[in-house]
């Protein structure tokens, strides 16, 4: 027996491992296609085409109407409700953060705050968004505050990533050098965090674009309600503009927030 | 732009020679953030008064959640498990079909400007899409909701993961590969034996990731009529039974937590 040989039989055996775990994903596969079917609906395809229709051939004079109910106004609202939403989230996420950084508190507080992160993002934001209603009665007001805290969740977990990373040499030789408190937070933290802060907040601005026009279908402002209420009444064209609006928005935003984020993390 | 109209700050050093500091742009930035916000906050509405003065209509709803209604435990757990097999269906067959699409929408595998141009495009057009949108779309055109729910989920998927894997697959070391393509292999061999075990892991741990994140949608699916645990929620918030929603969320919440944990586990394996 060659030395090659030997090694290759003294390798780990993990097949049977992969085995199982494959054999346990094909059983999941099993179990959950049970309860599916391709049958379409009787009349499905004839609203396909319908919608593509509408995509192809929008109402022109309602895209670029900026009055209370034009898409353009209606995107208008949708992106203000992001931004103000993600401002919310991002201010209350920041305690939140800090107690949650197990290098910051000690380490039960830290655990505690991380399970409540968990039940806040965990919530859907369509139950928020319903019980913000009853806080401020329908309308885009209830979807900042919907925004708001649907963000705290994700702004959170990632803000205590960058606090648990933070240099605390620094710290520690401006305490050395005779510094107060207040000038270790601006010249010691503040440059340390502000620009991973602000990088995640325009991430999470982007993706609350989309949470943002989905709020209106509970009737918390934005593009939604509008877009749900051509669907039900079966006018495609109002549906294509409503879509084409919201398509193009969201690509314009993605593009400049992925642009900014390259600026601000390499300086 | 911004230098000329702000012209930079003069310094003249000991030696004699003349520097130019750029001028800082953080006030602009912040005047527009501000002229930005404020019209942001008369377009909605925004008003601490009434936060300060309602507020407490929240917390009476969540501690009603606080006190889940156990009985009703029997009713959800059939719609937890569709919401369950529709996130974890659409996952997997997402995350299959993101494997072909996002090799032929990376640049340095396909050759062909025209097709990887394509399938990029396809990509972010369908990633601009709200899953929520999409589902409702797809609730017209499938005659069972939880087969809706599980499109829309496979649609989220295929654009989230292949996005990932094509950038993925254009930051990969190519000397490999051209390496086996000197020796004589076609394209798809030297794909399969120099590039697939490079981005393997990642795409397994973004895949995992995905679901996660799916399982957390295909709850509020059900909402808009496309199957699951979101069918539900919307019953319960129309009674205003907040104590079985708090029921719902408490499930979800175990749900969640008991994927998260498992997938952690295997991410970390991975790594």
């Amino acid at each position: 027996m060659t030395t090659v040989e030997r090694q290759l039989l003294a390798a780990p055996r993990t097949y049977r491992y992969y085995l199982f775990l494959l054999a346990f994903v094909f059983a999941l596969i099993a179990w959950s296609v049970a309860e599916m079917s391709l049958r379409l609906d009787s009349n499905g395809m004839k609203i396909a085409f319908n919608i593509v229709g509408g995509l192809l051939d929008p109402d022109w004079k309602f895209l670029f109407d900026f009055t209370q109910s034009g898409v353009l106004y209606l995107l208008w609202e949708t992106m203000a409700i992001a931004l103000l939403g993600t401002l919310v989230g991002a201010v209350a996420a920041v305690p939140l953060s800090f107690l949650a950084a197990s290098n910051i508190v000690p380490k039960p507080l830290a655990w505690m705050t991380r399970l409540l992160l968990i039940f806040i993002r965990t919530i859907p934001a369509l139950v928020y968004g319903l019980m913000f209603i009853r806080v401020t009665g329908p309308g885009p007001f209830a979807g900042v505050l919907t925004i708001g805290i649907t963000s705290i969740g994700m702004l959170a977990k990632l803000y205590v990533d960058a606090i648990e990373e933070l240099d605390v040499k620094v710290l520690e030789s401006m305490t050395s050098i005779g510094c107060t408190t207040f000038e270790k937070i601006r010249f010691g933290l503040i440059p340390q965090l502000l620009s991973i802060f602000l990088s995640i907040m325009i991430y999470r601005f982007d993706m609350n674009m989309r949470e943002a026009s989905i709020l209106g279908l509970v009737g918390a402002g934005g593009v939604g309600a509008p877009l749900i209420f051509a669907m039900q009444g079966y006018r495609w064209q109002q549906v294509g503009s409503l879509l084409i609006g919201l398509i193009i928005l969201i690509l314009v935003i993605e593009l400049m927030s992925n642009k900014l984020r390259a600026k601000i993390v390499n300086g | 732009m911004y230098n000329k109209i702000f012209s930079p700050k003069r310094i003249v050093l000991t030696n004699g020679k003349t520097v130019l500091e750029k001028r800082s742009k953080a006030p602009f930035v912040l005047f527009i953030i501000c002229v930005a916000v404020y019209y942001s906050a008369q377009a909605t509405g925004f008003n601490f008064a009434i936060i300060f003065r309602r507020i407490n209509e929240f917390f009476t709803i969540v501690l009603e959640m606080l006190q889940p209604n156990w009985n009703y435990l029997d009713g959800i757990l059939p719609e937890l498990f569709v919401t369950l097999k529709m996130s974890f269906l659409g996952s997997i067959i997402g995350a299959i079909v993101a494997l072909p699409t996002a090799v032929l929408a990376s640049s340095n595998i396909i050759k062909n400007k025209i097709i990887y141009g394509l399938f990029k495009m396809v990509l972010s057009l369908l990633r601009t899409m709200p899953t929520l949108v999409m589902a409702l779309i797809a609730t017209y055109l499938f005659a069972l909701p939880a087969t809706a729910g599980t499109v829309a989920i496979f649609l989220f998927t295929v654009s989230y993961v292949g996005k990932l894997l094509f950038e993925a697959i254009e930051n990969v070391d190519m000397g490999a590969f051209q390496a086996m393509q000197s020796i004589g292999m076609t394209r798809i061999q030297s794909f399969r034996y120099a590039i697939f075990p490079q981005i393997l892991p990642s795409y397994l741990s973004t895949s995992l990731f995905c679901f996660e994140g799916n399982v957390r949608y295909a709850a509020i699916l059900g909402y808009i009529g496309a199957g699951g645990i979101g069918n539900l929620i919307n019953e319960t918030i129309g009674w205003r039974d907040y104590s079985s929603l708090g029921m719902i969320v408490l499930m979800l919440v175990i749900t969640v937590y008991v994927i998260e944990t498992f997938s952690e586990h295997f991410r970390k394996k991975l790594m």
